[in-house]
């Protein structure tokens, strides 16, 4: 377009009724309405004879809807699943399938090998094997999810806000971070514990410290990537404060990898559990702690085999199932990592 | 013309890089009466965006760093003004478009929760009348209400924008900042959000802030238009009289690159060069080693703004100053 050569259509600028001078009759409002009308109900406009026919739209999936599509797919992912959820149902419905309590002693029929009484044999006070993993499963589930919640939690906030803000809060935040990186994780949970001193919530809070920095490593960089990204800049356009910026449009983008971590997380946090309560320094008993029971087991390796074989294969599913079940999501979360 | 809503005098902005100072925006003046809508000009990197992050108050910073000018806003300068009173302003009164509507939505939010949450921030209503507005807002933007339930990705381009224009406008703002908003969307959808942007400008009596580099939206709906090379307002006036009389050479250039449709060309004319490193920002006035009637001043002086005819300013030493004094 030339400057001498101008379209007249465009550059019409003459003055037009404004909406809130129309009464609902205008014939410029009707014009209007109809051509919404067109847009928003096809078929609908009245005394019209559009050929329109009103096509239902293909089903739409949410973002979730389709993780789940292919995590499905997945076959290891299913197994993992499977394992996890048997272990959910034995956790809830542990007082209906154990036939035994945990403590009931039978001093009488002690390190009894498998039998028809007791599928998985007796231990060393004469108490039921198969009762004492089933049981088991709820306290390592409770540790499992609790510490990891906890890493979560404070992980995350330390990761957006080092992230967010960056600068020397995040350095601050993150040197502290690779203190905690540098002693190696089941160290520094023996350390917490060993200060702490025994007990279930001792265990949590010493697994849960341990594995902070990951979660705010991981929340961090996502936070990182995240920030600068346009829908970010429109939400402090809408005038949005940082708080919310955070929590409604940085964390839920970066939900992904936490997920992931997160299950990958559990297994580790339980193995760890399992591991102090080996040494002495997580639950104690008589409460059934699967990684008790092998420690009590040690010393009766050679002549009673079942009480370490069961408890151990116990762990050992647990963690299997929920690795698969980690992996399968990392996958169905972001197909492109696989290759 | 009605009343001054806003009023950017001076205002200088730059970005503080290793490379060294990038001068973004340099005195730049402009003013927009209620209801008015100025187009602002210019290539990539001429500082455009910049401008507009400026009223708002989101220059990045650090780098950036506004220098030096006031905007005054309603008579308020928003320079002064504390972050959190900002914050009211953003999105209340004063909104903005950005350039591409694939980014900016939030893909884990419905699209009536994006819209609500203006509401929800600014006016006092509860969450579900918020959303009922919302969805008023979203069948002002021509998309079926029951659409809000969806997520971003399951719309188109075009339909994203009026997502984000709904958003703008659903508060009701005084000044709307539309920084390219038909960049990303090919011409038919362009034309259809721009005859939205205008129609719903007229309706909510918006003023408006119009970033591109397309002459031909500018024709289409601005009032007054601000020609920038790098950071600089080269030429301010009117849409008419800027179209019908284009005074400083790099204006011209633009309208020379436009092909003309009546004759037979067979190769575009555009500027001769490039637009020289930000930070090495030659001395004189910038387009100088561009520009095709440059003079021996031309390379050591910064030209200054001269008012040429009414509301028509230009800032190139051939239109001398003495000239035209009245």
């Amino acid at each position: 377009m030339s400057p001498k050569n101008e379209n007249k259509d465009l550059m019409d600028r003459g003055k037009k009724p404004k909406a809130k001078d129309l009464t609902r009759d205008d014939a410029v409002v009707k014009n209007y309405q109809s051509q919404t009308e067109i847009h928003s109900r096809p078929g609908a406009v009245e005394g019209k004879d559009l050929d329109v026919r009103t096509i239902e739209p293909p089903k739409r999936k949410s973002q979730w809807a389709e993780v789940w599509k292919r995590l499905i797919k997945n076959k290891a992912a299913i197994a993992g699943m499977i394992v996890i959820v048997i272990l959910l149902l034995t956790a809830i419905f542990a007082d209906f399938i154990a036939p035994f309590h945990y403590e009931t002693q039978d001093l009488q029929n002690v390190r009894m090998a498998p039998n028809s009484d007791n599928w998985f044999g007796t231990d060393n006070f004469g108490r039921d094997i198969f009762s004492r993993v089933v049981y088991g499963s709820r306290i390592s589930i409770q540790v499992g999810f609790i510490a990891v919640g906890v890493a979560m939690i404070v992980g995350g906030i330390l990761g957006s806000v080092s992230g967010y803000y960056s600068g020397r809060i995040d350095n601050v935040i993150m040197r502290l971070m690779d203190v905690l990186l540098a002693i190696p994780g089941i160290l520094l949970a023996i350390a917490i514990a060993a200060a702490l001193g025994p007990g279930l919530v001792n265990v949590m809070i010493a697994v849960g410290i341990a594995s902070i920095p990951r979660y705010a490593r991981i929340v961090r960089a996502s936070v990182l990537s995240l920030r600068d990204q346009e829908f970010v800049e429109a939400a402090r356009a809408v005038g949005a404060n940082d708080f919310r910026i955070i929590t409604k449009y940085i964390l839920p983008n970066c939900m992904a990898p936490i997920i992931v971590q997160g299950t990958l997380g559990v297994a580790e946090a339980i193995l760890a559990a399992a591991g102090l309560s080996f040494i002495g320094l997580g639950i104690q008993p008589p409460i059934p702690e699967w990684g008790a029971m092998l420690s009590t087991a040690r010393i009766y390796l050679r002549d009673a085999w079942w009480m370490s074989i069961f408890p151990g294969l116990a762990i050992m599913f647990t963690i299997f199932g929920l690795n698969l079940l980690g992996d399968g999501l990392r996958d169905a979360l972001d197909p492109r990592l696989k290759g | 013309m009605a009343k001054d809503l806003l009023k950017v005098k001076d205002l200088s902005i730059q970005y503080n890089t290793d490379e060294g100072v990038v001068k973004a925006v340099d005195n730049m003046t402009f003013e927009i009466g209620v209801g008015e809508t100025i187009g602002i000009v210019g290539e990539t990197g001429a500082g455009k965006t910049t401008t507009a992050l400026g009223i708002m108050q989101l220059v990045p910073s650090p780098p950036g760093q506004i220098v030096q000018g006031e905007i005054f806003f309603k008579g308020e300068d928003l320079l002064k003004k504390k972050e959190e009173e900002m914050r009211k302003i953003r999105g209340n009164k004063i909104s903005m478009i950005f350039q591409d509507p694939m980014t900016s939505l939030n893909p884990v939010m419905t699209t009536e929760d994006q819209v609500a949450e203006v509401i929800l921030l600014h006016q006092e209503v509860s969450q579900k009348e918020a959303l009922e507005k919302a969805r008023d807002m979203i069948e002002t933007v021509g998309i079926p209400r029951e659409r809000g339930k969806e997520y971003p990705h399951q719309f188109s381009g075009g339909m994203r924008q009026r997502i984000v224009i709904a958003i703008a406008l659903s508060c009701n703002p005084e000044l709307l900042i539309a920084d390219e908003p038909t960049t990303a969307l090919d011409v038919t959808i362009q034309a259809q959000v721009l005859k939205l942007m205008k129609r719903l400008k007229d309706e909510f009596e918006t003023s408006m802030i119009m970033i591109t580099h397309d002459l031909g939206v500018v024709a289409n709906i601005c009032d007054k238009v601000a020609i920038m090379y790098t950071g600089y307002v080269v030429e301010y006036a009117k849409v008419r009289d800027l179209f019908e009389n284009p005074l400083h050479p790099y204006t011209q250039g633009l309208f020379g690159s436009i092909p003309n449709v009546e004759e037979d060309e067979k190769r575009l004319n555009p500027i001769k060069g490039l637009m020289p490193d930000p930070t090495e920002i030659p001395e004189g006035c910038p387009f100088n080693p561009r520009c095709p009637k440059a003079m021996d001043i031309c390379r050591k002086v910064l030209p200054d703004r001269v008012e040429v005819e009414e509301g028509h300013f230009v800032n190139c030493h051939l239109y001398p100053a003495e000239e035209y004094k009245k």
